[in-house]
């Protein structure tokens, strides 16, 4: 494309954007609401992934040692803890160990100690699960084991925090493809409505012999540049949105245990995300709105 | 050239505008297309044109054969015919100079080209004083001048006009007429389609004339009618 067209399509598009404004103003405002409604979903999820792939971290199942096992015997049981599918690592951790990071944790209270159950005296193993969805069983598997007396593991957390997360995720992805199409149907109304203006230039363009491409660019333009101008502000928006949540989180009792990720470590990932999803919706929609001026 | 062969057309509705029209047009011609109002004269346009397609029969326009040209070789088939219509079709908002612009602009003309074509294409036309104006602030004649330098502002082969002086008075038609002489003087071949008779007879040109789809006569100077 010769450069003297590109400044001439570019002038069209940002006169066309005007010539509309009130329309213009709904298709951007529409779409900042989608990206940020998408945004704030996204959001949550990638959130809830991380808190959960955190929990996965530091979630461990404790599993007892029969008291009567020899240290051998306990090697053996070790490395059959370590056969089992889900199971990323396991750690030994002796009675002497495991009561001193007791002693540690809540102080030497001579009341404390006397209402200890002797359970938190046995040697135990410390295992880290690769995936948290598959807890139960490979909790109820380290159980079968001959050797193994009990076996400690917070299924319910696991699984609550499993629940919000998939629920975050499909809610997430249905509402980005209905609000996707919502912002698509605008934006295409919005620039049929400048063809419509100009129906009597594109006649003529097409009478003199102009090709569909250059017809077709005055309009791919200006539905760039209100995916861009939506995807910018939406994208400001979302940080201010963002930075007020994660204030509010902070600052409950209930909700502090969440550990949000900064929006400084986000950033450039929203971004290029709302850019891209903007330019394709202000794209798309544009060719949608000219298709049928080029059938001629 | 162009070039009609066996030409039939038919409408979805059943209209038989165009019965078997076979017909030769060379390079530099001027003709004149008349016949009674329905007789099929702009279906034959818009045959040449693109902008429908012949239900029967072979076209060929300028080295293009419209029976197997593909939509993204329509443009620039159209870039080899410049379009005249009754209603001048111009672009009101903007001035004559910004008419021309547009057009050329259009195929993709660059700049330095467009500051050189215009004022001569303006001059030819007798416009060269109202270049500024908007076409609202033109008469008939005046407007459809513009539309002439419009077709000729891309510099075609080919000029096909439909009805060009329907809209004005015998003597502005005359005019308009003398201008299309001219230009055709110039080398640029010319298709008039008209349906008035005393005008065509003040030309001494070749007459294709039609009636209800047929060509019923086609010689020189003269305008067949019962
Ligand atoms: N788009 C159309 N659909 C159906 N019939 C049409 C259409 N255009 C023209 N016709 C019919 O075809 C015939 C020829 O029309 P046209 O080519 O416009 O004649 P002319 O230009 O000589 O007056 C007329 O009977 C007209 O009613
Ligand atoms: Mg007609």
């Amino acid at each position: 494309m010769k450069k003297h067209d590109l400044r001439y399509f570019f002038h069209e598009g940002i006169s066309n954007m005007f010539s509309h404004g009130f329309m213009s103003f709904a298709a951007v405002g529409i779409t900042i609401a989608c990206l940020l409604i998408m945004g704030t979903f996204s959001l949550v999820a990638v959130n809830a992934n991380a808190n959960l792939q955190s929990l996965q971290r530091q979630s461990v199942v404790l599993a007892f040692i029969d008291e009567t096992y020899t240290e051998a015997q306990e090697q053996d049981l070790q490395k059959k803890i370590e056969g089992i599918d889900n199971v990323r690592d396991v750690t030994f951790v002796s009675r002497e160990s495991a009561l001193t990071t007791y002693v540690e944790q809540y102080g030497e209270d001579e009341e404390l100690f006397r209402e200890l159950e002797p359970e938190i005296f046995r040697d135990r193993f410390s295992i880290h699960l690769k995936d948290l969805e598959d807890m139960q069983e490979t909790a109820d598997a380290i159980r079968a084991l001959p050797g193994i007396a009990k076996v400690r593991a917070d299924e319910d957390l696991s699984q609550g925090f499993l629940t919000v997360s998939r629920i975050a995720t499909i809610v997430c992805v249905a509402l980005i493809a209905v609000l996707l199409a919502v912002s698509l149907f605008i934006m295409s109304n919005t620039i049929k409505l400048t063809t419509f203006d100009r129906k009597d230039e594109i006649a003529i363009m097409k009478m003199v012999g102009a090709t569909d491409g250059f017809i077709r660019w005055p309009f791919v333009y200006e539905g760039l540049l209100l995916g861009l101008f939506s995807s910018l502000i939406a994208f400001f928006l979302q940080w201010v949105l963002y930075a007020a949540i994660a204030a509010g989180i902070n600052a409950s009792d209930t909700l502090q245990l969440l550990d949000l990720l900064a929006f400084t470590e986000l950033w450039p990932v929203v971004l290029a995300a709302f850019v891209v999803v903007g330019l394709l919706v202000g794209i798309a929609g544009s060719l949608m709105a000219i298709r049928k001026f080029l059938r001629v | 050239m162009i070039w009609m062969k066996d030409v039939e057309k038919r409408y979805a509705n059943g209209a038989r505008a165009v019965n078997g029209i076979s017909l030769e047009i060379e390079d530099g011609e001027f003709v004149f297309l008349v016949g009674p109002s329905g007789s099929g004269k702009s279906t034959i346009i818009k045959m040449l044109t693109g902008e429908i397609a012949p239900t029967t029969g072979r076209i060929n326009i300028n080295g293009y054969n419209m029976n197997n040209i593909t939509s993204r070789q329509i443009p620039f088939m159209r870039r080899t015919i410049g379009v005249i219509f009754q209603d001048f079709r111009l672009l009101e908002k903007k001035n004559v100079y910004e008419n021309m612009v547009f057009a050329m602009r259009a195929v993709g003309a660059p700049p330095a080209e467009v500051r050189r074509r215009i004022p001569y294409v303006l001059e030819l036309v007798g416009l060269e004083n109202k270049t500024r104006r908007l076409p609202g602030e033109l008469s008939g004649g005046e407007q459809q001048r513009v539309a002439i330098a419009r077709a000729l502002v891309n510099n075609p082969e080919t000029i096909i006009a439909d009805e060009p002086t329907g809209n004005l008075d015998p003597e502005r038609s005359f005019e308009i007429m003398s201008l299309l002489e001219r230009i055709n003087d110039l080398g640029t071949t010319m298709l008039v389609v008209t349906h008035e008779k005393d005008l065509v007879n003040r030309f001494s040109k070749r007459v294709i004339a039609l009636e209800k789809g047929r060509v019923v006569s086609d010689r020189r100077g003269s305008y067949y009618m019962n």
